[in-house]
């Protein structure tokens, strides 16, 4: 047997970086809330994808009203019932589903990797650039969020250069909500990674890259980014939780994903009423929102705890 | 200390200065403006008068324009009139306000008793079976939806048990203050089960490290009761970063009022944000909204002087 064979695998190597995450999924597998989650939102996430198939095999939809049949209790035809407009319950909370869990992946993607570049920019550089990031930052943290949404969520797109049928279309009401929530929602997500950025920029590493000669956009990509990934997965997890919440409140009060296309959010509409003439109705989107909040939650702890090894607990 | 003061009045004056144009700006791209809404309900309304009308109110102007003019009236005290209400804007504010005072303090106060007491005992026994329940408890609290939860609550003691009133402030011909405080029991109870969970998970955190620092194992060394440990030492050192991060979420707090008093039909300062932006009343939404990201920032700049005032380590610069 050669040296070579017997000599561990070098740092850095790719057997390195897989044990590391060998070893935060072991240490991950030991939360059981976290294990949970993640079952509950496989199965939520299977839920929400068969929607399609299970209306054909139904022989449903979601959109099919029928005002003779409001509100009619669980059958073999409409296994949940119908809702106000006679629409199959079930195949309104799969399709609603989709676009709730959309809404809270983009909507973190896109306000999480501006955050990221502007806590990556502010701590990378420091000074002058840093403070006015962070005064930002500070200012938009301040702001009671919830009646800012809503006035942005009021906007009218057609004052903004939208043409009428743009402004008014089933997709522009999904990027809508989209967009506005992640203008408003990457504050947190930009503080972390400010300080995570600070307490690594002046490590060797970084310093040794730098005495080479490499650009501040490599250090940032090849360097810290990788360094700090870690927390940053766990905001971003424990953001989507967020974003799903504001989703449907926005939606609820009729400023977010707009009718007939349903999400939890706006299947709440007319919640007044639900409560007297069928409460089931009231109770299902509801319970489902609140399940993937707290399935998201956990994860997020449970990241916590497999990313960090000094959390003993 | 007082430069920092000082300096910290400024940051919020000017974060205020620039909420106002961003709300300013928001709030004239909603839809319409007041003469078209006005133009809607008079029938034979020309083109030409409702230039003339635009012209008069300064609606043709450039949008820094208005804004300078509206700001220099605002400056003045004179937020405009309400178009629902057919009232000076803070006529309608000032009751409302008063209205979101009761049920944010009473929410806030039963949550930060609540909160100290699970944080607590959570806290004693990391991981074990109470610490268990409680953390679920916790998390349910902050993933629940707000609005659910008062529909829940409507579900369960309005509609099943009819121990409580649905919605509004009080009954017709009765309005005294039992018929008015049983009104808000079920706002306030949504709005603390909406806050105790966070607030929970950050006084057992702050427990947990206090307990583990030095002077704890001092005080236990040196053979304290352990209550005495625990109330006296370590709850009043791990007290102030709880308050501090209990005040900075007032945001979140006022986010969940807004929720609770659509849901109960309070007419509170977020119910009438909330109305406003429905039924285009610029003037009043335009102010709302100031109000309440200016009572936010108070609240913040509040918790940083308590924090530097609480805890002697740190110092204000």
């Amino acid at each position: 047997m050669s040296l070579a064979e017997k000599a561990p695998p070098l740092a850095g190597g790719r057997a390195a970086s897989d044990s590391i995450w060998a070893l935060r999924w072991k240490r991950f597998r030991q939360h059981r809330g976290g294990v949970a989650s993640l079952v509950v939102l496989a199965l939520l996430a299977a839920f929400c994808l068969a929607a399609g198939p299970l209306e054909t095999l139904r022989g449903v939809d979601a959109v099919q009203t029928d005002l003779f049949k409001r509100y009619e209790p669980p059958s073999a035809e409409h296994w949940l019932g119908t809702d106000d407009a006679g629409r199959d319950e079930l195949a309104r909370l799969m399709r609603g589903g989709q676009i709730s869990l959309l809404v809270g992946l983009l909507a973190t993607v896109i306000g999480g990797v501006f955050g990221v570049t502007l806590g990556l920019l502010a701590g990378y550089f420091g000074g002058r650039l840093d403070s006015a990031l962070m005064r930002f930052t500070d200012g938009m943290i301040a702001l009671p969020l919830l009646p800012l949404l809503i006035v942005l969520g009021a906007i009218d797109l057609t004052k903004l250069g939208f043409s009428p049928d743009t402004a008014h279309s089933p997709s522009m009401s999904f990027w809508r909500i989209i967009v506005i929530i992640a203008l408003v929602d990457w504050t947190a997500i930009a503080r972390l990674v400010r300080a995570s950025t600070l307490s690594v920029k002046e490590r060797e590493f970084v310093l040794a890259s730098r005495a080479g000669g490499a650009g501040h956009l490599h250090i940032m990509a090849a360097h810290i980014l990788p360094n700090i990934i870690t927390p940053i997965i766990v905001a971003f997890t424990l953001t989507v939780g967020r974003v799903i919440l504001f989703e449907s409140v926005l939606s609820f009060l009729g400023f977010g994903v707009t009718p007939p296309t349903p999400s939890w959010g706006n299947m709440l509409n007319n919640a007044q009423e639900l409560v007297t003439v069928a409460p089931a109705l009231a109770i299902y989107p509801g319970l489902l929102i609140f399940i993937t909040v707290i399935a998201v939650n956990f994860l997020g702890d449970a990241m916590q705890h497999a990313f960090d090894p000094r959390s003993e607990e | 200390m007082t430069a920092y003061l000082v300096w910290r009045l400024i940051q919020t004056a000017v974060v205020l200065l620039v909420m106002s144009f961003v709300i300013y700006g928001l709030i004239g791209l909603m839809p319409g403006d007041p003469v078209d809404i006005m133009a809607a309900s008079i029938p034979g309304m020309t083109p030409e008068v409702m230039a003339n009308l635009k012209a008069i109110y300064g609606l043709d102007q450039p949008l820094m324009t208005r804004y300078a003019r509206w700001l220099m009236a605002a400056l003045g005290g004179d937020f405009g009139y309400s178009r629902t209400h057919s009232l000076p804007v803070l006529q309608v504010l000032a009751p409302a306000l008063l209205q979101t005072c009761k049920l944010m303090v009473a929410s806030f106060v039963l949550s930060v008793i609540l909160s100290m007491a699970l944080g607590l005992i959570s806290a004693l026994r990391p991981g074990g079976w109470v610490d268990s329940i409680i953390s679920l408890f916790a998390f349910a609290g902050i993933s629940v939806p707000v609005f659910w939860l008062a529909l829940i609550l409507i579900l369960a003691f309005a509609v099943g048990l009819q121990w409580l009133p649905a919605s509004g402030m009080g009954r017709v011909g009765d309005y005294g203050f039992w018929d008015q405080t049983r009104h808000l029991v079920l706002p306030v109870l949504t709005l603390t089960l909406a806050n105790t969970g966070q607030f929970t998970r950050y006084v057992r955190a702050a427990m947990i490290e206090t307990l583990q620092m030095d002077f704890v194992r001092t005080a236990r060394a040196k053979g304290a009761a352990p209550s005495r440990v625990v109330f006296v030492h370590a709850l009043r050192n791990a007290m102030v970063p709880v308050v501090t991060i209990m005040a900075l979420s007032f945001g979140t707090l006022f986010s969940g009022a807004l929720v609770t008093e659509t849901m109960f039909a309070q007419m509170g300062m977020g119910k009438m944000i909330y109305d406003s932006i429905l039924s285009n009343d610029f003037n009043l939404a335009l102010t709302g909204l100031l109000f309440a990201t200016l009572v936010t920032l108070i609240a913040n700049f509040a918790a940083d002087i308590a924090y530097a005032l609480l805890d002697p380590r740190i110092t204000l610069q």
